[in-house]
């Protein structure tokens, strides 16, 4: 050891360059461990359209597709269906879809492309449960209104249109994915084809 | 002899090498070179524990006992369990049905899940009544709070692991919780999954944080937790220090056991008993009373009538279904009322947060300057006995089907849930107490 005064102040910065420096080092070191936590490759490519056929989808019936993992509701509503939800507009958050929950092509009161055809992704937009489709017992829910959809995690409620009751936790309408009519009984799911 | 490196402030016990005898040889050789006697000698043989522990005080050890079943039954289970969204259910399946004695570790790890709840709650709770958060033992209560957290986390992580159908859904409500969280909410909760929903590749880390992990950080915090205590000491159903002044206390009332030099050098201590042998005998009776109980669960009913293993759960998960009824294990309900009773995402969310936070805040909400619940007012005793009704009736909403009247209750219980708290800082300030006694009574 020399015998040199020690200069506190040459100590410090060196001090503290060694901090910020070795800081910085620790940051990018820490890059790689958290980004592997995003999706894979793999699992982002596996987000292709899946078609489906409705031909034997029969009025008030609901089948649920799978698409990205999630699972896709196709519902044939009824004309009763169709003219309940009319009837309980004012007890919705948001009835008229200002909130971008669907493209322009299903912005419209039946949240729909065709009237009776709903698609919806059925994931609740409160905590990402599946709410129960209930076929006439949804009156116990909200009266008045026989059909709609109920989350059994949290109690949040919509409509044939899924669009959510309010005083309920879930914020939003239910998603409509993008989705394409091929023919008259075909849908495709996960992507919207601009027609001529 | 070799040269002697022990530390000056060692009593004089631990130095006298005795001479012969091949055991007293090779500890001697130890010492020379790791702490050996004088660690067990300050924080086992001659810590001074107080000597008015009762039945609340049974529950530190036992959730030690209960970690090293997690650990040990876990090991073993990781040795038969494949981590893939393919593989996880039927393994459990094997596990229970073709691995030898399978059944019974699994039940072991899962009774143990809700029995570590059950003891750290009975072990928060006597924190409580007796005030031992109170200054100087803050810190203490923090790290007990930080194992709090990493043991729902450790939890959580492990329920998803069995791929059921209760394991999915619930996974997939508590990680949608981050994404009330404004601006990166969405972003965020697709960070944790590592995919668009809940698969394979979030079973897979999970299976990582729960296996390594968050058992270290589990094994930290215990650790920390202990030498915290240790430098402060027990608190004693009383309430008063049983460290007093040095010089303050005569001969004659100093208790006639040998201390550590650490402790007594710098404080009289009084009403003490050395921690071994005397509490940890009382702690191996109380492992006994308490294996009688885990026993008979593990044996008789180890899915505790669909608290402790859920029904859904014995159904593989499907994503495109959530079961009727979801609902998390017991000992996450009353948080999970919380959640359910506000009527908004974000608001729902921050109260469930806050639930938790608060009670890390106990010690400085608490402005009392007695602690113990034996020489506390009238208020404090029913602003305690509230608490706990409201907690048990938080846990039975949480798991059970919202109803209109469910709700309305978790709303109330909610807001007597925070009543507790701001109820605490209001009456503590001026407090009207009994005297405390100035030794421990029985």
């Amino acid at each position: 050891m020399s015998n040199a005064p020690v200069d506190n102040s040459r100590r410090r910065f060196l001090t503290i360059a060694t901090s910020v420096v070795g800081g910085v080092g620790a940051a990018g070191a820490a890059v790689p461990f958290i980004a592997s936590w995003n999706p894979s490759e793999r699992a982002k490519s596996a987000g292709a359209p899946v078609e489906v056929d409705i031909s034997k989808l029969e009025p008030g019936q609901l089948i649920r597709v799978e698409w990205r993992g999630k699972p896709v509701w196709v519902i044939y509503r009824t004309p009763k269906m169709l003219e309940q939800m009319k009837q309980h507009e004012d007890q919705l958050r948001d009835p008229n879809s200002d909130e971008a929950q669907q493209l322009e092509s299903a912005k419209n009161s039946y949240r729909s492309q065709r009237e009776e055809i709903f698609v919806a992704v059925g994931i609740c937009t409160h905590l990402g449960c599946s709410p129960t489709f209930m076929n006439g017992g949804f009156g116990e829910k909200v009266e008045g209104t026989a059909d709609g959809f109920f989350c059994p995690c949290h109690g949040s409620k919509f409509d044939m249109a899924g669009r959510v009751f309010q005083n309920v936790p879930a914020p939003l309408n239910l998603e409509v994915p993008p989705y394409t009519f091929l023919d008259e009984t075909t849908i495709l799911v996960g992507e919207e084809e601009e027609m001529a | 002899m070799a040269t002697n490196y022990e530390q000056p402030n060692q009593t004089a016990g631990e130095t006298n090498k005795r001479s012969g005898g091949a055991i007293s040889s090779v500890v001697d050789w130890i010492n020379d070179r790791i702490p050996m006697t004088r660690v067990w000698n300050m924080h086992i043989a001659q810590y001074p524990a107080p000597k008015n522990f009762n039945f609340w005080y049974l529950f530190g050890s036992l959730a030690i006992l209960v970690l090293v079943n997690q650990i040990v039954t876990g090991i073993w289970l990781t040795m038969n369990f494949v981590p893939s969204a393919e593989g996880a259910f039927a393994s459990v399946e094997y596990i229970m049905r073709d691995v030898e004695y399978g059944w019974l570790l699994r039940y072991l790890h899962s009774t143990g899940a809700s029995a570590f709840f059950v003891v750290v709650y009975l072990h928060m709770f006597r924190g409580m009544i007796y005030g031992s958060y109170q200054k100087p033992r803050e810190l203490l209560w923090l790290f007990g709070m930080l194992i709090f957290l990493a043991l729902m986390a450790e939890a959580f992580m492990g329920y998803l692991l069995p791929w059921g159908q209760m394991s999915f859904w619930g996974a997939q409500v508590i990680i949608s919780l981050f994404g009330a969280i404004p601006v990166i909410g969405e972003d965020l909760t697709l960070w944790i999954r590592g995919d668009y929903v809940i698969s394979g590749a979030t079973l897979n880390r999970f299976f990582a944080l729960h296996v390594i992990a968050l058992p270290l950080v589990l094994v930290i915090l215990v650790f920390l937790h202990i030498v915290a205590l240790h430098e402060v000491g027990s608190n004693n159903p009383d309430g008063i220090e049983i460290k007093r002044k040095k010089g303050s206390v005569a001969e004659e009332d100093k208790p006639n056991f040998k201390f550590h030099e650490y402790y007594t050098s710098k404080k009289d201590v009084v009403d003490a008993i050395p921690f071994h042998p005397y509490y940890t005998v009382k702690d191996i009776l109380g492992v006994a009373g308490f294996l009688i109980l885990f026993c008979w669960v593990v044996f008789f009913m180890p899915e505790m009538n669909g608290f402790f293993l859920e029904a859904p759960n014995f159904e593989a998960a499907n994503p495109l279904k959530t079961p009727e009824h979801i609902f998390p294990v017991w000992y996450f309900t009353p948080f999970y009322a919380i959640l359910r009773a506000i009527p908004d995402k974000l608001a729902g969310v921050v109260a469930m947060g806050a639930s938790i936070v608060v009670l890390a805040l106990l010690p400085w909400l608490d402005r009392g300057k007695v602690r113990s619940i034996r020489y506390r007012s009238k208020w404090h005793k029913l602003n305690i006995a509230q608490f706990v009704v409201t907690f048990l009736i938080l846990g039975w909403a949480g798991a059970t089907p919202q109803t209109v009247f469910s709700t309305i209750l978790s709303q109330i219980c909610t807001v007597t849930y925070f009543m507790f708290f701001v109820l605490l800082y209001v009456y503590s300030k001026n407090e009207v107490t009994k005297p405390l006694p100035t030794r421990l009574t029985k």
